[in-house]
């Protein structure tokens, strides 16, 4: 948890982008100066799919208050298939940390291709902003890991 | 005796718990019993044991031993050793009580166990004799009377009243301490509760068992048992029994990376598990019917022969409720018996 | 039954079809069953055993048997041949190794299900006509047969068996279940309810693994929890955030292989009611993916495995059950 100048609250939101799409997506919109938030900490991995639901639990642990996956769109994934098995385990991991009492708004899915860099930039603003209102995350905190 | 009429227990509670933190022995929702820090209102349990030994409060399952902070290349120690405060443990039964004794052998021998030791000083033991033994319990074998807890106070109930006697300095402190709470009692009614637990200990099921085939002195005999084999076949070297044993002291050391420091912090550890003493070549007992066998030796044989015929085991009998698949201490011990 | 089946077992033994049997072995008291092996006839007349008591699934055992020389005889109840299927599904079973023989199933007892009721110093438990008879050391003592069953069997999903050689008994069907309802009353919960609920659950975790350990579904020689290298290898539950992660963690693993087995929540020494995590999952899978029962056939993919380009997405999580 971090504080800005005005003693706000500002999440630390972790990106899993994928190589293909999301992340030349977030490079997109940094080539047309489109702001996004310097709450993100992106995460470039090979394909959607690579993201192990250990790796998200592991981002909370460590201090995030929201995660984001980014890929590319169901049916464009770059190694054909990948996205579409990212997209049921995505679901089943959300549900399952919605049914502990984890706020469903801290963790989001969106597809996002390569030409979509102004899509990557709104998404990350509007997330921020959700995630923000959210507070800081309690529930899945690691208590060791809070910065005394 | 020293005695308190039942229903002025909470009034007991409150007096002890102002002075120092108290924790007590209470009833979940799922009907389990738990130590827990009293706070108003809570009930002490009826259950006969709790799920999770007193052993708790002495070596808790994970503890920071030391912290390390790194400044580029300079490692900064951290001691966050500090003095424990006092508290008071009260309704522990004899059978825990006695693994108190266990654990200061392992614990308190050279070198001293600073973390262990702080506890322990600062530690009031408050047992409770038993009145409703269950068919797993064997304390007797072991030269445990359940009707006599050790401790440092000791406490029993002839249903209408609690009645105390200190067993030594720290015990006599605690009664000092709620003395004006406490009134001459007569014991009779008492000494009849007794005699009725006691005839019921003798009718337990487990009550024959014998210690007399185990100890030092048959070390190689039972360690080569063919027997072993047919006990451990289906072990699942899940931990259950180490878990929830008052005596079971193994533990682990590991460091934590906490992103801004390291912490460096001990975990209890099961000797069933496959990575228990895993060294650079590996781990010297690679079946599970090498742990299985080490575990029992261990609290069988190899602890009496190094503590003068004391057993590791004080026959709480959770680990005969509590295995997955009800292997347990009494079928080893009957296994093995030599005749 | 006990009979019937000693004797068949002992039938197998001798015309050589199979060389050992695995099945339940009497303990000290009347509840506590060991599964086993018996390599002799003179092993089963004395110790085997088949009653109420025997809720152990033997199915995780002929993992590491069925590798061993020879043919293994194994009874399944119903529930433990879905739990077989789905082992011989991944390929964790030879199947040829083990000759099945299909027994009726429960309803099975628990005895912490008496001990919580106050009953203690147990020595034996009779059916009289849907009252347990219990005789304990300070007395006799009553209370009603189904309080006393072991909570998978309170709500049974089918008594059909999957896989056999042979049957003794009969073979049921599958049944129609109310075993997602504790599930669907806590989805309707709120998000704080939740929270707490689960909160006070897993605070109770003392990272026994026994539920891993007993899961046939957890089959992994070096499993994730137990690997120094995977950054998740923790012997003990230091805070809530590891009493949270283990299980999310171990229900997803096991999320579309879970075949509603139950021994999971039996086992746990600190009554966690696991299965509600996994039968979370199976609920999910069933409603977003079409029905699945894990265990029902060896050749279908599990849910997990598999895929359709028109899934719903992740989002859908929005918009169902109470925030």
């Amino acid at each position: 948890m971090q504080v800005n100048e005005n003693k706000e609250f500002e999440p630390l939101i972790v990106a899993f982008c994928c190589n293909w799409c999301s992340y030349a997506g977030a490079d997109l919109s940094g080539t047309n100066r489109l702001n996004y938030p310097t709450n993100v900490k992106i995460i470039r991995v090979p394909c959607s799919c690579r993201v192990n639901p250990m790796f998200i639990l592991r981002a909370f642990q460590r201090g995030a208050d929201g995660v984001i996956l980014c890929g590319c769109h169901p049916g464009d994934c770059h190694y054909t298939s990948g996205n579409y098995f990212t997209r049921r385990r995505m679901t089943l991991l959300f549900s399952m940390l919605d049914f502990l009492g984890i706020e469903r708004d801290r963790t989001r899915v969106e597809w996002v291709s390569a030409a979509e860099g102004a899509k990557f930039a709104a998404t990350m603003n509007e997330f921020t902003e959700a995630v923000k209102k959210l507070g800081p995350n309690r529930r899945l905190e690691d208590l060791r890991c809070r910065k005394q | 005796m020293l005695k308190i009429s039942i229903d002025k227990l909470d009034e007991l509670f409150e007096a002890i718990s102002a002075s120092q933190t108290l924790y007590i022995p209470t009833d979940r929702e799922d009907g389990a019993a738990e130590y827990r820090k009293y706070e108003s209102g809570m009930k002490l349990s009826n259950a006969l044991n709790t799920v999770r030994s007193a052993k708790d409060f002495f070596f808790p399952q994970t503890e920071n031993l030391v912290d390390f902070k790194m400044e580029g290349k300079n490692i900064e120690v951290i001691d966050i050793r500090k003095e424990s405060e006092d508290f008071v443990i009260f309704g522990v039964r004899a059978c825990d009580a006695r693994s108190f004794t266990i654990l200061d052998k392992v614990f308190l021998a050279e070198p001293v166990d600073s973390y262990y030791k702080t506890r322990r000083e600062h530690g009031t033991v408050v047992t409770m004799a038993c009145t409703r033994p269950s068919e797993t319990c064997f304390c007797g074998v072991f030269g445990i009377d359940a009707t006599a807890p050790e401790g440092d106070a000791a406490c029993w109930s002839d249903g209408e009243s609690f009645f105390f006697e200190a067993h030594n300095e720290k015990g006599q402190k605690f009664i000092d301490s709620i003395s004006s709470l406490l009134e001459d009692g007569d014991t009779a009614k008492l000494e009849e509760t007794r005699e009725k637990t006691r005839s019921i200990l003798k009718k337990l099921p487990l009550a024959g068992l014998s210690t007399e085939s185990f100890g030092g002195d048959r070390m190689m005999e039972h360690f080569n048992s063919e027997k072993w084999g047919e006990l451990s076949e289906s072990c699942l070297g899940c931990g259950t029994c180490t878990f929830v044993c008052p005596t079971c002291q193994c533990y682990d050391i590991k460091d934590f990376n906490t992103g801004h420091g390291i912490k460096r912090f001990r975990c209890w550890d099961s000797c069933m598990y496959s990575d228990f003493t895993k060294m650079a070549h590996g781990n010297p007992r690679l079946t599970q019917l090498e742990r299985f066998r080490q575990r029992f030796m261990h609290k069988l044989v190899y602890f009496p022969a190094n503590n003068n015929g004391e057993f590791g085991c004080v026959g709480c009998g959770r680990c005969l409720s509590k295995c997955p698949i009800s292997m347990n201490i009494v079928k080893v011990m009957k296994a093995l018996e030599v005749k | 039954m006990q009979e019937a089946m000693i004797n068949r077992a002992k039938q197998l033994l001798a015309d050589g079809t199979v060389n050992r049997v695995i099945g339940w072995k009497r303990g000290e008291f009347v509840y506590d069953v060991t599964p086993a092996i018996f390599e002799t006839a003179e092993e089963l007349d004395t110790e085997f055993v088949y009653d109420d008591f025997t809720a152990a699934n033997v199915s995780k055992y002929l993992v590491k048997e069925c590798k061993k020389e020879g043919k293994i005889l194994a009874f399944l109840k119903p529930c433990d041949t879905y739990s077989f299927n789905q082992l011989t599904k991944e390929h964790r079973v030879v199947r040829d190794n083990v000759y099945i023989i299909g027994i009726p199933g429960g309803p099975k007892l628990d005895a912490e299900k008496i001990k919580a009721k106050g009953i203690t110093g147990i020595l034996g438990a009779k059916n009289d006509n849907g009252t347990l008879v219990i005789e304990t050391l300070y007395g006799e003592e009553k209370m009603p047969y189904y309080e006393a069953l072991s909570t998978k069997c309170e709500s049974c999903k089918s008594k059909k068996h999957v896989v056999y050689d042979e049957l003794i008994g009969e073979d049921g069907d599958v049944l129609d279940s109310d075993r997602f309802d504790m599930v669907e009353k806590l989805e309707n919960m709120s998000a704080q309810e939740r929270y707490d609920f689960w909160r006070e659950q897993l605070s109770k975790c003392i990272r026994c693994n026994a539920c891993r350990n007993v899961c046939p579904a957890c089959t992994c020689e070096k499993c994730v929890f137990d690997n120094p290298d995977s950054g998740v290898e923790n012997k003990a539950p230091a805070d809530s955030f590891e009493e949270n992660m283990f299980h999310i963690i171990r229900a997803f693993h096991v999320a579309g292989r879970c075949t509603d087995c139950g021994e999971c929540s039996r086992v746990c020494p600190q009554n966690i009611p696991l299965h509600l995590l996994n039968r979370k999952f199976i609920k999910d899978i069933n409603s977003l993916y079409g029905n699945y029962q894990a265990g029902e056939d060896t050749t279908s993919r599990a849910p997990l495995n598999d895929y359709k380009t028109d899934d719903c997405e992740a989002s859908i999580v929005h918009e169902r059950g109470v925030e």
